[in-house]
């Protein structure tokens, strides 16, 4: 797709031919052109303002979120929300426990993701297809429906409260191990037959061959378990009981409850803390993320 | 491990599953490599000895991963069935066995009628907004008009936000007084609702602020499909005069069907299991005016402690999230076509 073609196309308006599907014959009449412009920067507003209200509100001064009319622009910027959220709540812990329980989950997720995926692509064996339709038929159990017996396993194996608790009922993998096999599956199986008659067992050919080759489709797995690991809310709620095992979004609900309706500018900083990272993530690797989202769906 | 023994032909003598790991590995690729010049069908005692070995090494690999999905997933749903019947609180040493009493409890109480108006209205309008929304953004991104990568980056971003964020800002911003929403409705001349206090607008506050998360994974989805379409379709269709709306209404949409339908499925399945936002927003009030299932479940297990109701009731989501996948699968095997 050249982006030359595209650009003469927006400029005269005139659809281009050899294009994508949607520039079809008659050219586009203007006003229509015009509204459908309109139409994106409708849509960007309702995405952006909300996460701009955000973040401004943040770093206002409290007087200038608890006044009429709003007050768009701040003022003043201040780091004073974000100072009172970190001493009105652990934050440090809600990020020591969050940074551990998402990097330790998501190192699990994907080991296990990988080592099945090979075995699935690379290793032959009678009961595969019943083995691959056990996995991915995981993914349709709804995770509510496990809560309560997942919490009785974890309490009985002394799990309560810990980060092995936290971690282990989710490294079960179906999606990225799924992803992973769609791409394992590409790679030329000459190039390992090769690497077998020279000598390579299984190990060396999964940790020299397949796991290199396969490293962009690993990176984007990984970053997709990475967000929902951050972003997991329902289990952590509940296996955790003190204040110093919570993780970030769990720590936000804290937040709420002891700041309640007064005081905005904290609990939008607290918010900040949470997202952040995620959101710097996502803009850093976006095509990553939303490629690797969509042939999750698509395939 | 049960399945890792049947292949095994009886004969063969019973190797250590690490033992040729590495060591085994070298030798019998050494001795395999001559036998796969030989006619296949002879199964020679390397060849069997080399399908015993792959078969131990897949179930090796397999392994943890199957057994932690059995353990944290086909296990406690069954056993989620199994506890429905009995009367517990997490405390009392053995639960109490009371048949069906938990369902025709469950069925004969309005509280329940209520959770599961309140759980169709939520996923069905956020399934709707959000695919009529993410159809008509999807091609309005698909038109590559300026900024439509700037706005499609913008739609996505609230996907990766925790729920609990995207929740805590809607809050705010449904805040009556200091928030958004007296600015949106002060533009109409009206005043805010209260929209989390009060039993009105409960369930609304956190139908749209869920279908704004959710929203910018079904345009980006959309917008991929919309891009994916054949081009000789539209050419075709063009030479015989259909654009515009035409064309969107008679060619786009019945070839993204298979996808909308995909993603309808898949919309109710998380609507249903949509917790976070619920739990940050309004906490399933006031009274049980924004309890859903996914709520209620959670409500009757870890804040009253009923954990036969509660048992009950995530059944009833299992049973009803499973119809929905069979019939997802069904309508999907006939209809879609997976090549890739």
């Amino acid at each position: 797709m050249s982006t030359a073609t595209l650009e003469t196309d927006q400029v005269t308006g005139t659809p281009v031919p050899q294009n994508r599907g949607r520039r079809r014959g008659p050219r586009r009449p203007l006003w229509l052109t015009g509204l459908m412009f309109a139409g994106v920067l409708g849509v960007i507003a309702v995405f952006l303002v909300p996460l701009y209200w955000l973040f401004s509100s943040a770093l206002k001064p409290q007087d200038q979120i608890y006044t009429w009319p709003l007050q768009w622009i701040p003022g003043q910027l201040t780091l004073d929300n974000f100072l009172e959220a970190w001493n009105s709540a652990p934050f440090d812990r809600f990020f020591l426990n969050s940074i551990i329980t998402t990097a330790v989950g998501t190192f699990l997720e994907l080991t296990l993701a990988i080592l099945c995926a090979y075995a699935f692509v690379f290793v032959e064996f009678r009961f595969k297809k019943i083995a691959f339709v056990l996995i991915i038929a995981s993914l349709m159990l709804p995770g509510h429906v496990t809560l309560i017996v997942n919490y009785i396993t974890v309490a009985n194996l002394g799990w309560l409260n810990s980060y092995q608790g936290i971690i282990l009922p989710g490294i079960a993998s179906a999606f990225a191990m799924f992803l992973l096999y769609q791409y394992m599956r590409t790679i030329d199986k000459d190039i390992l037959q090769a690497a077998e008659i020279d000598g390579a067992g299984h190990l060396r050919r999964m940790l020299a061959i397949v796991v290199p080759l396969s490293s962009p489709m690993i990176l984007t797995a990984t970053l997709i378990v990475m967000v929902s690991k951050w972003n997991e809310y329902v289990w952590p709620l509940i296996v955790t009981s003190t204040a110093d095992m919570r993780t970030l979004p769990i720590g936000l609900l804290f937040l709420r409850s002891q700041e309640g309706y007064s005081n905005w500018g904290v609990i939008m900083a607290g918010a900040v803390f949470v997202s952040l990272p995620m959101l710097i993530l996502f803009f850093l690797a976006q095509k990553r993320i939303i490629g690797g989202l969509a042939a999750g769906a698509l395939k | 491990m049960s399945i890792a023994v049947r292949p095994n032909t009886p004969a063969d003598p019973p190797v250590p599953a690490g033992a040729d790991e590495q060591g085994g590995a070298m030798a019998t690729t050494a001795t395999t490599t001559p036998a796969l010049a030989r006619p296949p069908r002879r199964s020679s005692p390397q060849l069997r000895r080399r399908r015993r070995r792959d078969a131990l090494l897949f179930c090796a690999l397999i392994g943890p991963n199957l057994l932690a999905i059995i353990v944290f997933s086909y296990y406690p749903a069954l056993y989620n069935i199994g506890l429905s019947f009995f009367d517990w609180d997490f405390v009392a040493p053995t639960p109490e066995f009371v048949g069906l009493e938990n369902y025709t409890g469950l069925f004969t109480s309005p509280a329940f009628g209520e959770v599961m108006a309140n759980t169709v209205i939520f996923t069905l309008v956020s399934v709707l907004g959000s695919i009529i929304g993410g159809i008509l953004l999807g091609s309005l991104l698909a038109s590559k008009l300026p900024l439509t990568g700037f706005a499609q980056t913008m739609a996505f971003a609230p996907h990766m936000l925790p729920g609990a964020a995207v929740g805590i800002l809607w809050l705010f911003m449904f805040d009556p007084n200091y928030g958004l929403s007296r600015w949106f409705f002060s533009l109409f001349g009206a005043d805010s609702p209260d929209w989390t206090t009060t039993s009105d607008w409960s369930l609304w506050a956190i139908t749209i602020a869920y279908t704004w998360q959710r929203l910018g994974f079904v345009t980006v989805i959309c917008y991929t499909a919309i891009l994916d379409l054949p081009k000789s379709l539209y050419e075709a269709a063009a030479l015989d005069g259909a654009h515009g709306w035409k064309l969107f209404r008679h060619l786009t949409l019945p070839l993204l069907s298979p996808i909308t339908f995909f993603l309808s499925i898949t919309g109710i399945i998380s609507a249903a299991q949509a917790f976070d936002i619920i739990s940050i927003m309004t906490g399933g009030g006031p009274g049980r005016s924004s309890s859903t299932l996914s709520w209620m479940v959670y409500d009757e297990a870890f804040q009253k402690f009923d954990i036969g109701t509660a048992s009950a009731a995530a059944t009833v989501l299992l049973v009803l999230l499973l119809v929905l996948t069979f019939v997802q699968v069904r309508i999907g095997e006939k209809k879609v076509n997976y090549d890739s």
